[in-house]
Parts: structure tokens; C-alpha cells; sequence
């Protein structure tokens, strides 16, 4: 479907993209205010980014989030992955609906049950809790997502790429790794960076599954918003705002040239 | 013979090795629920009782059974404590936030599968983006624009269409906003995707046979984007009745939502049967949703195809 | 058999005296004055002037690309002309929307409702029209008869085969009777044998409905079996506008001829030109070229000899008195297609000729093979000179 716009759809656009962004470009504006109150503009200033940088309870919770989100997005990547190719490639299997629906029920499972219930889980196996157990509970909801992303891209996959290699010689394994790695490697990437700011953004699970010492970027700043609205959240937030900005923008881009260059490849290998 | 060893093999380890991590971590997870539910809460570690131990042998387990009761549901369905208000009231915020959603989000959606093609990947960014940030933050983004003194007052103020600042902020009608707010992209790329795939032709069709745009949407359009619609407004319904952050920071302390009460019940009361029984009614209520919305998305990837 | 007879009484009488672009005094039902089409700098359709008479079965054929569909889309209203003036019965179309146009259109893709069934699709024009349900009941099962799928009415598209489909397209847009029935490449999907049916499964709709069809393929047998009059575009413009028989025995260009069937072009000089008929030289054989054919142009000008594979004859022998329109050479190469066999002959200077010769004895070893010296001849009516 492509026609021309009505006025219509551009109004909808238009306030749909207002609604959407302006209470991030106050936000992002306010924290450059000379002010301590977040909503009366009194000059510009960056002191709220200097105490950040005084803030060691702060600097902690984003070094603890970010090791959590590597890791976790990290094995996530995998391990969704291999559920995307155990759904779309292997047909039926014993237990494969139960699989499907493990899968999928974590995308809209309430926040407060999944913690909960890892909590306890930790709690009947004697895990202590801290920083690996977010890390576990952090795989498990993010492969989910991993999963579904990985699995669209699979779905479109030219399989008689993969018959090829194997008609050439190619054991499966290898066919994997030269063929079809190499073509969903975008989708499997953006499923990583999916997982990745997923888990940097999680609160309610990190807060059930988390133990003394571990406190994560989220659970300090909702602390401190439960205190009140302060400039240097609003500066904590602009920093985060920026670097997830920055690397999705990047992302995109180099997915867009991925995009362009699997295109080519598929083009070559269905001619030749 | 060799060959197929090899590669029934891989097919298991490659199935094999996320079932178990789901068995594990998110399906065993829930059957301790269940049997926590069942418990009760003493002073100790682990704060329930009774235990099961697996060294006491079949004697042990039928004294384990024994011992599981239904208080804990008894407790959390009696009208004196406000859980079943808390059900309701969390189907009733999720369910109209929806409604909210549909009526927002459709013509954002709309707008943007009849845009150029050229412009759409753009548009789809725009509207991803926002979800690349901090849920936290979004919400947090909110209490300065709804507090007595926040933007919205200052504005409306400022043009003169109020002298008393509204109360917004710690009402349920900023839990509506921020639920709009933070699901609203959600709500519109399901809604995008069904309706960039459908077939212009079928339009020109309609109007060849006689329809007014006006009508072609509603018996073209629409119907053949109820898929996204569906699809679109379970991922939004299903999180939202469970949800915590967003009643939490904008709602007030009369604002029931079940999500807050199970926090609650869990963090000050520290009862952690009476809150896995709250968690365990919670699925149930949201079972016949979420089996569905499995169904929508297995369907979808499987008629990607 | 009464029926059929009946068939010939009728459809027979019309076509043979059907020819309204003759008459002088007829007005046409859809005309195309000088309208083009840009889609920016490109210009798909230009200049296109055309006129289309009532209970006409017109067809627009040539190659991909050269704007057929656009055309035809603007005249359903689905685009508008960048410039001239399309009318349709004296009416000015400019700003009218598609729905507001006594023309449907049955889609290249069918584009039937994925979400109704048979029956739905069908009333759904009958539907916006607000007609009474009785009346859309009474249309929709006759229209359903008329395609021949009264059985299928309750079924979804996805659970029609594409013959089945093709039919409920054509059933949804001649149930509003409109004046005009826009059809675009409506039997590309169908194989050969449901195509051919389907041809004259057309012509009779068209009969009995008394519409004005216009077509689009680039199929030409299509358009010459079904057709009054074929229009023939390339790169935006008409080049030809007639009935099958002239576009084929009598093309106005070499690119006609070269387009709709198989010919050979041959470039010569002319000897002598005239009313009654021409003489023509060329390298290729040492024997003049007479063609019965009027033809303007000065002597020593180029013109072009087109002859069809069909209208030569081949010997192994020089036949009596030989003395003119005749090629000698070598048999280069054999196609036999069954009914008949396609023999390209090498003459001397290099060039191939096509000659095709119907099989009429059930011999499998045909007396004329590989390198065979033969003679190829044809009679002055057989060729056309073309100057363009
Ligand atoms: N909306 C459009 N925007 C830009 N160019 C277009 C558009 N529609 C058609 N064209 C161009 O106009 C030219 C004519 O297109 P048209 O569809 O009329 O061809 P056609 O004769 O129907 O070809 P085919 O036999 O392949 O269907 C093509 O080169 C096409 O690329
Ligand atoms: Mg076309």
C-alpha cells in the first residue's frame, strides 16, 4: 500500500511524532538547566553532568549494568539464536509447541511474574543472589526476543543457499558457519543489541532477582526518582539517551550496507 | 548411516540446549510458584514451609502434600484485603489503555504504510527509537511534564486556560498516559506491518467497484488489518495489566494495579506465598490472552514463509 | 447443435459487418485525445489519440513497458493524464474518481477480497450501488452462472484454483454492467489450453453482454482471436490501429510486421513503382521482386520487402518457367513443429530466410533435408513493401 498522504496522515504523523518525542527533548533540555528545579529554566549549565561524575554510587550501578548487559545479551544472542533455527529449520519435534510457546510467552509475560518466579527458583536452589543471578534471569527473558528476530530473518533465508553447500561438500556444520551465519548475521546482530538494551533498561526483574551489593543503573535511578526529580537524573538520562542514539543510528547503517551486500550476494549465488 | 548419526546429533544439541535453559529458567521457575503458593510463611530460611526434600523419600513427599493448603488463595480472593479490586482494576486500566492505543496508534500506522516507500524505513525508526530508550527514563520523563508546576501546567497557564494547576500526576489519568506513552510503539509496528502488506490493487479494486475512499478503508482496509490489530493489542494488554513502574511512579496511592500490590505484598509485607498465590491468579487471568497472542505469532511466522 | 447454430447466426453476422471505424457518421464511445503520461521526466504514455466504438472488443498489444497498463488506468481513473483529454460516451473524465466511472476493470492480479467469499466479492460493486438485496441476489447468481461457478459460491480466493479465480475477477466487474470493461492481461496466469477456452469464452461474454471490452496482453495471438481491432504501442505511442487481419497481412512499419508474428525484412531498392504494382532489386537474389502492391516512392529509393514464413513455397527443383520472386540457396537448418516444418534457408550471399511449409503427408523422413539445394518462391500478393 503506497499512495499519496492526506492531510490526514500527516496531522496523525506529525502529533503521533510530537507525542512520541517531546517529553524526550524536555527532558534532554532540563538537564542542562542552571536550576536545581527541573522545570523552571534558569540559564545553561553542564553542572549537572560534573556531580555525575562525583557520583560513585552511580558510576558502580552503570559499570554492574553494563557487565550484565554484555554478558547476558551475549549468551542470549546464542542461545535465542538456536532456538530461531530449532522453530523455523526442524520441523516437528517432541515437545516442539511446548518450545514455541516458552518462546513467545516471555514477549508479553507481566514483568513481576518472571521475577518473581526466578527469584524463587534462585531461592529453592541455594543460588546466591547478585550479580549472576541477574545475569541468568537477563538470558533468559532476553533469548526470547533474540529468538523472534532471528527466526523472521530465517524464515525469508533461501534454503537452496544451504542445499547448495550441501550438494558441494559442505558437512552442516561448516554450511552453518560459511553460509548461513554469514546471511542472518544482521538479524542475529540486532537481536544482540535488542537483548543488550533490553537488559540495561530492566527494573523489575533486576530488583526481584538481585541480592546485596548488586544494584543496577535502573534500581539507583528509580530510587532516587522515588525521591524526587532532580537535573542529575535528567543528565544520567541524557547520557543514555545519547549513547543508545548513537548506537542504533550506527547499527542501522552498517545493517543498511549488510543489507545492500547479503542482497548482492543472494543475487550472485541465485544467478550463478 | 554415519552421516545421519552426525546430524541427528546437531539437531538435538541445537534444540536440546535452549529447551533446557527454558525448562529450566522459565518453566520450573513457575511450577515453584505454584507449589510456594500452596505453602506457608514461617521464620526462617527459606521463608516457607513446608520444604520439600527429596532425601525423605515417598513417606516424605505424601507428608510434603499433606501439608500444601489453599490459604494463601484464601487470603488474596477475600474481599477485606483489595487484591480482586486490584484484578479488576488492572483489566479495566490495560483494557481502555488499549482501546487509547488502537485509536492513537491506527492512524499513526496507517499514515506510515501509505507514506513513500523511499520515507518508510526512516518513519520505522522513528517510531522504534524511543523503545531503544530507557522505559525508566520515559516514564520518569513524565513526572516533569504532569507535576503541579510541571510543563503541561506552565503551559496551560500560560495561555491562560487555567489558573489552578490540574491534577494530573498521582491520578489514574497519568497511569493512562504513561501506559499510552511507553507501549505506544508496540501498538504500532504490528499495526504497521499489516498494513504495508496489504495489496494497493484490492483499494483500486474497491473504488473501481464503486467505493468512496471513505468506505474502501472500512470494508478493505481495516478488515484485512485486523491480524496487526489483534496482534498489536495483545502485546500491549498483556503487559500492561501486570504492570509495576508506571502506576508505581505516576499513580497515586489510590491507584490499584495488580502488578503494584504483588511489589507491594512481596517488598513491605514480605510474604512470599501470599505473593507467588497473587502471581499464580495473575497468570490465570492472563492465560487465555497470552495462548492466543502465541497462536498470532506462530501464525505470522509460519505465513512469513 | 441449435445452439451453436444460433451462435454463428449471430456472433457470425456481427462480426462480419461490425466495423464502426468505417463508418463516418458513427461517434465513438471512449476517445483519447493526444494524452500522455509522465511519471517525472519519464513520459510512459505520449501523445496517444484513439478512438473506441460501443460493443467493441479492442486490444492494446506490445511489449513490456511501453505503457499499455497506464493507459488503461487512466481511463479506470487510477491515474490522471499529464495531458489531453480522455471522454467517455461525450463526458469529460478529467477529475472524475475511479468510483464515480461507468468502467470496472478486472485486475492483472484478479485483486479479489482475500476476506469474502464468491458471492461477497461479487456483490460488492452491486453493494455500493445500494441496490435492493433481492435485486443483488437475482444478479450475483447470474453473473455466477454465466462464469459457471454457482458451486464455489461460499469459498474464500486462496481456495479457488487460478482458472476458478479468474472467473469470479471477471464475474466481479461485469456484474455492475459497466459500459466499459477494462481487462489487464486477464489470462496471463492460465495455462495454454485454459487460455485458449477462455479466448473465446470472452468473445461470446462480450457478445452476449453487448459491452465494450478493452484489452491489454502482449500475447498476439491472444489479441488477433479475440479482437475488432488491435492497437499496437511501443515506447508510449500507437504505431498501428486495425483490425488483426491488416495489422498482420498489411503492417504499417517494419517494426509491426517484425512484432506481431514471424517475417522476414528484407532490404532492397526499387526498379520501377506504380499503381498497379512494384519491381523491386535486391542482393540477395539475382531474380527481380514484383509485389502487388501500389506504392509511392521514386526509383533508386530503399524499401523493405516483409514476407511471412507462410507465404513462400520450397522445391528441390527450379519450378517452369521461373522468371521472377524467387531465392536460391542451401537448407541451413530444420525445425518440425508436427503440424508444420520451418526450414531457414542459407542464400548465397549469407542471409537466412524462413520458410514454413504445412506437413500434408504423414511421412516421417520429409523429402527436403540438411544442405539440400532448393528454390523458394512466392506469388506477388505474398509480400508487403514497407518505406518505414
Ligand atoms: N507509478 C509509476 N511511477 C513511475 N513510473 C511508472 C509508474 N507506472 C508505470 N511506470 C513506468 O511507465 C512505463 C509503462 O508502464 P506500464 O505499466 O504502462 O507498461 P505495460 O505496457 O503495461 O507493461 P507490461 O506489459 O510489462 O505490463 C514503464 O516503464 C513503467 O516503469
Ligand atoms: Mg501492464
Amino acid at each position: 500500500m503506497n499512495r499519496s498522504l492526506s492531510w490526514f496522515n500527516v496531522t496523525s504523523l506529525v502529533l503521533g511524532f510530537a507525542f512520541l518525542y517531546i517529553p524526550i527533548l524536555l527532558l534532554v533540555l532540563y538537564s542542562f538547566n542552571a536550576s536545581r528545579l527541573v522545570t523552571v529554566w534558569a540559564g545553561f549549565s553542564t553542572q549537572w553532568y560534573a556531580a555525575l561524575l562525583e557520583n560513585d554510587q552511580l558510576l558502580d550501578a552503570l559499570w554492574v549494568t553494563l557487565r550484565v548487559a554484555f554478558l547476558s545479551s551475549l549468551a542470549a544472542t546464542v542461545l535465542g539464536t538456536l532456538a530461531a533455527i530449532a522453530l523455523t529449520r526442524y520441523g516437528r519435534f517432541f515437545g516442539r509447541t511446548m518450545f514455541s510457546g516458552m518462546t513467545y510467552a516471555p514477549l508479553v509475560m507481566p514483568e513481576v511474574i518472571t521475577g518473581l518466579s526466578l527469584l524463587l527458583l534462585f531461592v529453592a536452589v541455594g543460588m546466591e543472589r547478585g550479580f549472576w543471578t541477574i545475569t541468568l534471569a537477563h538470558i533468559t527473558f532476553t533469548m526470547c526476543f533474540v529468538a523472534v528476530v532471528v527466526q523472521s530473518r530465517l524464515i525469508t533465508f533461501d534454503r537452496t543457499l544451504e542445499e547448495a553447500a550441501l550438494d558441494l561438500g559442505c558437512t552442516p556444520l561448516k554450511t552453518f558457519f560459511v553460509i548461513t551465519l554469514p546471511l542472518i548475521l544482521p538479524a542475529v546482530l540486532s537481536g544482540f543489541m535488542l537483548a543488550f538494551t533490553l537488559s540495561m533498561d530492566d527494573l523489575v526483574i533486576a530488583s526481584f532477582t538481585t541480592g546485596p551489593g548488586a544494584t543496577t543503573l535502573p534500581m539507583r535511578i528509580y530510587s532516587q526518582v522515588r525521591l524526587g526529580v532532580t537535573p542529575e537524573i535528567n543528565a544520567i538520562c541524557t547520557i543514555l539517551i545519547g549513547i543508545v542514539a548513537v548506537v542504533v543510528l550506527l547499527a542501522s547503517v552498517l545493517a543498511k550496507r549488510q543489507e545492500k551486500m547479503r542482497r548482492r550476494a543472494e543475487q550472485i549465488a541465485a544467478r550463478g | 548411516m554415519a552421516m545421519a548419526g552426525e546430524k541427528g546429533r546437531g539437531r538435538l544439541l541445537v534444540i536440546a540446549v535452549p529447551y533446557l535453559w527454558l525448562l529450566a529458567l522459565f518453566l520450573v521457575p513457575f511450577l515453584i510458584v505454584l507449589k510456594i503458593s500452596l505453602s506457608q510463611d514461617v521464620i526462617a530460611q527459606p521463608p516457607y514451609s513446608p520444604v520439600f526434600d527429596i532425601a525423605g523419600g515417598w513417606a516424605g513427599f505424601r507428608d510434603f502434600l499433606s501439608q500444601l493448603s489453599l490459604a494463601n488463595y484464601g487470603y488474596v480472593l477475600s474481599w477485606d484485603n483489595e487484591f480482586i479490586a486490584a484484578y479488576g482494576s488492572s483489566l479495566v486500566i490495560a483494557g481502555v489503555s488499549t482501546a487509547l492505543l488502537l485509536l492513537i496508534g491506527y492512524p499513526i500506522a496507517y499514515a506510515m504504510a501509505r507514506a513513500p516507500k523511499g520515507l518508510q524505513p526512516m518513519l520505522l525508526m522513528l517510531v522504534i527509537l524511543p523503545f531503544w530508550t530507557s522505559f525508566l527514563i520515559r516514564v520518569y520523563a513524565w513526572i516533569g511534564i504532569l507535576s503541579p508546576e510541571g510543563f503541561l501546567n506552565q503551559g496551560l497557564a500560560a495561555l491562560g486556560l487555567i489558573d489552578q494547576p490540574l491534577e494530573i500526576l498521582n491520578t489514574d489519568l497519568a497511569v493512562y498516559i504513561g501506559i499510552v506513552y511507553s507501549y505506544l510503539p508496540f501498538m504500532v509496528l504490528p499495526l504497521y506491518s499489516a498494513l504495508e502488506k496489504l495489496d494497493g490493487t484490492l483499494l483500486e479494486a474497491a473504488e473501481d467497484l464503486g467505493c468512496t475512499p471513505f468506505k474502501a478503508f472500512w470494508t478493505v482496509t481495516f478488515p484485512l488489518s485486523l491480524p496487526g490489530v489483534a496482534a498489536g493489542a495483545l502485546l500491549c494488554f498483556i503487559p500492561a495489566v501486570g504492570e509495576f513502574v508506571i502506576p508505581d511512579l505516576l499513580g497515586g496511592s489510590d491507584t490499584l494495579m495488580i502488578g503494584k500490590s504483588l511489589w507491594t505484598e512481596f517488598t513491605v509485607n514480605r510474604s512470599w506465598t501470599a505473593s507467588s498465590a497473587v502471581a499464580v491468579l495473575l497468570l490465570v487471568l492472563l492465560v487465555v490472552p497470552i495462548v492466543i497472542y502465541q497462536n498470532i505469532q506462530a501464525r505470522q511466522l509460519e505465513a512469513g514463509r | 447443435m441449435a445452439a451453436d447454430k444460433a451462435r454463428t447466426q449471430t456472433i457470425g453476422a456481427v462480426r462480419r459487418t461490425f466495423a464502426p471505424w468505417n463508418d463516418p457518421t458513427a461517434t465513438p464511445l471512449i476517445r483519447f485525445e493526444n494524452v500522455a503520461k509522465r511519471f517525472g521526466e519519464f513520459v510512459a504514455v505520449d501523445g496517444v489519440s484513439l478512438d473506441i466504438y460501443e460493443r467493441e472488443f479492442f486490444a492494446l498489444l506490445g511489449p513490456s513497458g511501453c505503457g499499455k497498463t497506464t493507459l488503461m488506468r487512466m481511463l479506470a481513473g487510477f491515474e490522471e493524464p499529464s495531458a489531453g483529454r480522455i471522454t467517455l460516451g461525450g463526458q469529460d473524465l478529467a477529475g472524475v474518481p475511479p468510483y464515480r466511472r461507468p468502467v470496472n476493470m478486472m485486475f492483472q492480479s484478479y485483486a479479489l477480497f482475500p476476506h469474502m467469499n464468491v458471492w461477497d466479492n461479487i456483490a460488492f460493486g452491486l453493494r455500493q450501488d445500494g441496490m435492493p438485496k433481492a435485486a443483488i441476489k437475482a444478479r450475483v447468481e447470474e453473473v455466477l452462472a454465466l462464469v459457471k461457478l454457482e458451486p464455489f459460491a461460499r469459498r474464500k480466493p486462496h481456495h479457488l484454483s487460478g482458472g476458478q479465480r479468474q472467473r469470479v475477477a471477471l464475474a466481479r466487474s461485469v456484474a455492475k454492467q459497466p459500459k466499459v470493461l477494462l481487462l489487464d492481461e486477464p489470462l496471463t496466469a492460465l495455462d495454454k489450453k485454459l487460455r485458449e477456452d477462455t479466448q473465446f469464452e470472452l468473445m461470446d461474454l462480450q457478445m452476449s453482454l453487448g459491452m465494450t471490452f478493452l484489452i491489454v496482453t502482449h500475447d498476439q495471438e491472444e489479441a488477433m482471436t479475440v479482437a475488432d481491432r488491435i492497437g499496437v504501442m511501443n515506447l508510449g505511442e500507437l504505431v498501428q490501429v486495425a483490425p488483426p487481419a491488416v495489422i498482420y497481412e498489411q503492417p504499417a512499419t517494419r517494426y509491426i510486421a517484425d512484432f506481431i508474428g514471424d517475417v522476414n525484412v528484407l532490404e532492397t531498392k526499387v526498379v520501377t513503382a506504380g499503381a498497379e504494382g512494384v519491381e523491386l532489386a535486391s542482393e540477395k537474389t539475382a531474380y527481380p521482386l514484383h509485389i502487388a502492391q501500389p506504392l509511392d516512392a521514386a526509383v533508386g529509393d530503399t524499401a523493405w520487402l516483409a514476407i511471412r514464413p507462410e507465404k513462400m513455397r520450397i522445391a528441390l527443383v527450379p519450378p517452369a518457367h521461373l522468371a521472377d520472386n524467387c531465392f536460391e540457396g542451401v537448407i541451413w537448418d530444420i525445425g518440425y513443429l508436427g503440424d508444420l516444418s520451418i526450414y531457414h534457408v542459407e542464400l548465397a550471399c549469407g542471409t537466412r530466410i524462413k520458410v514454413s511449409q504445412p506437413n500434408v503427408s504423414r511421412l516421417v523422413e520429409r523429402p527436403i533435408t540438411w544442405e539440400d539445394k532448393v528454390w523458394v518462391t512466392f506469388s506477388p500478393d505474398g509480400g508487403v513493401v514497407l518505406t518505414r
